[in-house]
């Protein structure tokens, strides 16, 4: 009996390393945990072209990343973009008249939402929806448009 | 029916062993009675099989790190890209290599010894002597052993991808002198825990059952000779590779 309990003991011990090792990686080198958890308030803004925005794609002020893109849906109605942002509840201060811009990190790197906070003194709440925007940048229309108008090289 | 020499059973035994190898999983799986004795000797096997796996499993997920380092680094270094070496490690980890490569060792390691533990203990008429004491070698021999490497194969996995992030962690850091924050940073936000960390754990519970279930059948169905034991064994580390590479393809297409 006491050599088989031995054995249990080092398999429980096995099972637990291996669970701790499962853990540890979940936490360490994947995304999980990440959510912004229940401390947030949502904003709304509307695109004309959102490029190829995705879910989770940072929101950030001045490069400080402050909040992630919950969804990308489509109005349709007005066939706009509408996307759903989490913001961080420490940053509440947001004023009504903040503009969203989708810019790329480096050239060819992944969209993201950058907020420009405007000077008005009543403030974002949850649910609220920003009217300034700024559209994605397509790299194949700005190349279209100027291979494309001839304009553009006459007055060259 | 196919018994008779010829084409038609050359033709039909590879489907004679599959319909064979799923009933006897399911005469396994549903004589199963719940007792302490069953727990006892599934922690027993655990140990034997699993905890015993367990150092050369955590070396090879080590060098595999350090390897997939290295080829990473060289290759992203062309493109000025070698901050996304840990991206490019812990996706390919999570997703193929650490379930994959887990399995085949596991095969070799484990599943090997399974089948020549249960068809030497037939070759030594210790199966029958156990049906004539009324005992169910099935439940008392097969299912422990199913049940260990099915615990098993997901938490060695574990083990092998934290010893590969940890080899990839001491090459492009501590010898390719990379930016220990941008390695970390890459990796949490580039390894998705729903598609890639989680498709990885499924991938390797499925693995782990298709292992030990070859391994228990091609024990149980070996000839009783020295040369059917030998067999059984060759068997099973054939058949355990081809269907994990197999399960393997048919999973990723529809886990993506």
């Amino acid at each position: 009996m006491r050599a088989n309990y031995k054995v249990e003991v080092a398999s429980g011990l096995f099972i637990a390393l291996g669970v701790a090792a499962l853990i540890w990686l979940a936490t360490e080198a994947t995304n999980y945990g990440q959510d912004m958890g229940e401390d947030i308030y949502i904003i709304n803004a509307r695109f004309t072209n959102v490029g190829d925005l995705k879910d989770r794609a940072p929101v950030k002020i001045g490069g400080v990343s402050i909040g992630l893109v919950k969804s990308v849906t489509l109005d349709p109605v007005s066939f706009e973009a509408i996307v759903e942002m989490q913001i961080d509840q420490r940053i509440s201060q947001l004023p009504a008249d903040t503009s969203a811009a989708i810019l790329t990190s480096g050239v060819l790197g992944d969209r993201y939402v950058s907020l420009e906070p405007g000077g008005d003194s009543t403030l974002l709440v949850d649910g609220d929806q920003l009217f300034i925007t700024q559209s994605a940048v397509v790299l194949e229309q700005l190349i279209g448009k100027y291979l494309l108008n001839p304009a553009n090289s006459d007055e060259e | 029916m196919f018994t008779r020499e010829g084409w038609v059973s050359s033709v039909m035994s590879p489907f004679a062993q599959t319909g064979q190898c799923v009933l006897f999983m399911f005469r396994m799986l549903a004589g199963t009675r719940l007792s302490i004795q069953l727990l006892r000797n599934t922690l027993q096997q655990v140990y034997l099989i699993g905890a015993r796996s367990l150092v050369i499993i955590m070396i090879c997920g080590f060098f595999v790190g350090m390897v997939l380092a290295l080829q990473a680094i060289n290759a992203l270094e062309q493109f000025g890209a070698s901050d996304q070496v840990s991206l490019l490690v812990g996706k390919s980890l999570f997703r193929e290599l650490g379930p994959v490569l887990t399995a085949l060792l596991f095969a070799g390691r484990a599943g090997t010894s399974i089948a020549a533990e249960i068809g030497l203990m037939k070759t030594t008429s210790q199966i029958d002597a156990m049906e004539l004491m009324a005992i169910d070698p099935v439940q008392r021999i097969a299912l422990p052993r199913f049940l260990a490497g099915v615990i098993s194969v997901p938490v060695l996995a574990g083990m092998f991808n934290a010893m590969a992030i940890l080899g990839a962690v001491i090459f492009s850091i501590g010898v390719m002198d990379l930016d220990t924050g941008i390695f970390w940073s890459k990796l949490q936000h580039g390894v998705n825990f729903g598609q890639d960390y989680m498709g990885g754990v499924w991938k390797s519970l499925v693995f782990g059952c298709l292992v030990s279930l070859i391994a228990v059948f091609c024990g149980s169905t070996a000839k009783p000779t020295g040369a059917g034991v030998g067999t059984a064994t060759t068997n099973t580390v054939v058949l355990s590779s081809v269907l994990i590479l197999i399960f393997d393809f048919i999973m990723t297409s529809f886990l993506i």
